[in-house]
């Protein structure tokens, strides 16, 4: 450990919230905007989500098809890479599982994903940490929908990992047999990013 | 206020104009507090980097480093990070800088490189301060215009301006991008850098003037406004 001279810091939590946020992490109430180039604006009437195959199309929904599916809820913590963390945020979406199920699928053809976004973002998932309820694509933020700087209309939510991972304006999930690095991933970020491990950089164990 | 710390790396392995370093601050209990800032300096393989901080009252790393940090004193530094909103001298087009407030900060990497690796083709900064005394690198930036193949350099005032004063007035919008900018017409690569409501507004503003969605890299940092 090297302690810096004179530094006390001001933001400690109580232990209670302390256990909740990861290494190197603080707690913000505020709720940052990160993204790479010009927030993304997708008219609903020309919104589709798209679930493929390598190549081939699984299933595809229209936004009026796609509101119309199963929706959860959930109120979680979330962990950006660039050092905040913000507790008890409440969304609303489409379970990966449901989505699986609402494609004719029973298990998951493939091993890993890539998400592909409005914008040419992509960020690469590994199946295990889609399922089992721990990830959705969310449409509604604190009981209200996305907005468009959020990752609206629609987004994908992965909270047990870094943020980036939690993709904004997802339109296509593609099932592929081996992983493969994503935007950020491919510039340096983690190709897996678990918080609690602080995966952040290319490199980290 | 703001402060440029320069930091000695003896294994510093160069970076690129518009990257970033963590700063990672440790008190004496083992707590801990990370954050990152930008690098003013140029690309390079110099060991002696260097970031410029603007103190955040309500901020608990930046007061630190403005107020209490000493010549001398060890911080442990990882680096460099990001690798997207980064810029390299003769690339495919020309360079259109545009800066609110301390996002002017990698933009000054980019300007420094620049001008090292002689690249005269056109740049221009615009860069958005509330009033003169928050311009930084004020200075620099004046000696800057005056060099050979010297990027064009225009500043806008958001809340006060001088008597005198012949920069632009008020914030950035479409009429001030499409009277100063470079047009879209001549695919200019652009690097935007501010508070997020900055970045939001001026990249709504470039797509709408034409710009390529591809050709906009952008950098947001501080609070959104929202509290939800």
């Amino acid at each position: 450990m090297v302690v810096t001279r004179g530094f006390r810091g001001r933001s400690r939590q109580g232990s209670a919230t302390r256990s909740r946020v990861p290494p190197g992490q603080y707690v913000t109430s505020d709720f940052p905007v990160l993204t790479a180039g010009p927030t993304q604006r997708t008219p609903l009437e020309n919104w589709s989500l798209s679930i493929e195959l390598g190549d081939r199309m699984l299933a595809t929904w229209s936004w009026r098809e796609f509101v119309m599916l199963p929706q959860s809820e959930v109120t979680t913590d979330i962990h950006c890479v660039t050092k905040w963390s913000k507790l008890d945020t409440r969304w609303r979406g489409v379970n990966f599982e449901d989505l699986l199920r609402a494609a004719g699928l029973r298990v998951a053809p493939a091993a890993f994903v890539m998400a592909h976004c409005d914008g040419g973002y992509t960020t690469n998932l590994p199946v295990a940490d889609l399922v089992a309820g721990k990830a959705m694509v969310a449409t509604h933020f604190d009981g209200l929908p996305l907005p468009p700087s959020h990752g609206g209309p629609a987004r994908l939510l992965v909270p047990h990992l870094y943020f980036w991972k939690s993709a904004k304006w997802i339109r296509r999930i593609v099932f592929r047999e081996h992983d493969g690095q994503g935007f950020w991933e491919s510039l340096g970020y983690h190709i897996y990013g678990d918080p609690w491990r602080e995966q952040r950089y290319d490199g980290d164990p | 206020m703001a402060k440029t710390i320069a930091f000695e790396v003896p294994d510093w392995r160069g970076h690129l104009a518009g990257q970033h370093i963590d700063l990672r601050l440790t008190a004496e209990d083992g707590y801990v507090a990370q954050r990152s800032f930008s690098l003013a300096s140029p690309a390079g393989e110099d060991t002696i980097i260097e970031t410029t901080v603007q103190r955040v009252d309500e901020g608990e790393v930046s007061p630190f480093l403005v107020d209490e940090l000493r010549i001398g004193d060890q911080l442990e530094l990882r680096g460099p990070i990001g690798g997207y909103f980064a810029w390299s001298p003769f690339g495919p087009g020309p360079l259109m800088l545009i800066g609110g407030g301390s996002g002017v900060v990698p933009l000054m990497s980019m300007l420094r490189t620049r001008c090292n690796a002689r690249d005269d083709r056109p740049a221009l900064l615009l860069y958005s301060s509330r009033s003169v005394e928050q311009i930084l690198y004020r200075t620099e930036l004046e000696r800057l215009a005056t060099t050979p193949g010297a990027p064009t350099i225009i500043h806008t005032l958001t809340r006060s301006a001088p008597p005198g004063w012949t920069g632009e007035q008020g914030r950035i919008d479409e009429a001030m991008l499409l009277r100063r900018g470079i047009a879209a017409s001549h695919k200019p690569e652009i690097f935007v850098c501010g508070p997020t409501p900055f970045v939001e507004a001026v990249a709504d503003h470039l797509l709408r003037l034409g710009h390529a969605e591809a050709s906009i890299r952008t950098e947001r940092f501080g609070p959104t406004g929202e509290t939800a």
